[in-house]
């Protein structure tokens, strides 16, 4: 019973962070991480989450 | 808003704010976190049926209302940047697979609709709750409900007028709720198929402020930034829309002619 709810937890996070494409949720960390490191280091960073994301929603759309 | 309720943290120790301004000043700033709160509620609730949203939403509100209980006036101890970086990270991912989805979908039939679109094909359940629409309703209530619970407070200790700032902030709960009910009927007329491309942009929008704001970056023109945001996917979505339109183009013709 516990197995089977932790299967279904498991399931239902999947399912809500990777979905049909994973390199989505692969982005965003990898865009995340780079905006962290640009700041620690004092830069403007902003701007790279949303160009990463646009991008890669294009990059994801021509491989369907 | 939040710069503001900052400033005013740091300039306010000796200065009297007499309460009405105290009492304005919390409601407009509650107001930017509550509309925030009430798109993510009606937009999901819309594309995923409000059954497990209000569930979703309540139980924001009880965990929201546990806090407050808890912490009291110290809710400032609560780690908001960690849960911006969190439930914005998480909001984006999926509001990005919406937005993915809706992209394909107004490419693919139109803004008018996708015809033989089921519940149970977009995987929700027919019986129980849809964990989907009740984590986001939950964390969209819980992240904002605590933005203006951190306003009140901010506002309220610094000018010593804590009722005034409670009473600001219930007042933009109730003037913003009822806007957004009246709302819904409007929203649930939108097609699907566009709506869930509305609401995979907005998702991803409010994600993209959240997360980026969780690790300490600062967005020029702070709440401003969530419409540019939009405008920016939106303006991404019809670019991709168009591609997608042109690249099928053939295809559909041919459909047509069948």
């Amino acid at each position: 019973m516990i197995w089977r709810w932790l299967a279904g937890f498991g399931r239902f996070w999947y399912e809500f962070i990777i979905g049909d494409d994973w390199t989505i949720a692969a982005t965003v960390a990898a865009a995340l991480t780079a905006t962290w490191t640009l700041h620690l280091a004092g830069h403007d960073a902003w701007w790279l989450l949303p160009l990463a994301v646009v991008i890669e929603v294009g990059l994801s759309l021509r491989s369907d | 808003m939040r710069q503001a309720a900052r400033a005013a943290e740091n300039q306010c120790g000796d200065i009297a704010v007499s309460d009405p301004s105290v009492f304005v000043t919390t409601f407009l700033a509650s107001a930017v976190e509550v509309i925030e709160m009430v798109i993510i509620i009606v937009g999901v609730g819309s594309v995923r049926g409000w059954r497990s949203t209000w569930l979703g939403a309540g139980a924001g509100l009880a965990v929201l209302a546990v806090l407050v209980l808890v912490f009291g006036t110290a809710l400032q101890a609560v780690p908001i940047d960690t849960l911006r970086l969190v439930i914005g990270s998480l909001l984006l991912v999926f509001g990005l697979q919406w937005l993915r989805k809706g992209i394909r979908r107004v490419a693919a039939h139109g803004l008018r609709g996708m015809g033989d679109w089921s519940a149970s094909a977009e995987g929700i359940p027919a019986h129980g709750v849809d964990w989907t629409a009740f984590t986001l309703a939950f964390k969209g209530v819980l992240l904002e409900g605590l933005e203006v619970a951190f306003i009140v407070v901010s506002f309220g200790l610094t000018a010593q007028a804590l009722g005034s700032a409670v009473a600001g902030a219930a007042a933009a709960f109730a003037v913003i709720g009822v806007a957004g009910v009246a709302t819904r009927n409007v929203v649930q007329r939108i097609p699907r198929s566009a709506l869930q491309l509305l609401v995979g942009t907005l998702l991803s929008s409010f994600g993209t402020f959240w997360a980026v704001e969780g690790l300490g970056v600062a967005w020029p023109g702070d709440e401003i930034a969530i419409l540019a945001l939009t405008g920016w996917y939106a303006l991404a979505a019809a670019g991709y829309t168009a591609l997608l339109r042109r690249r099928a183009h053939p295809l559909i013709a041919q459909t047509t002619q069948g």
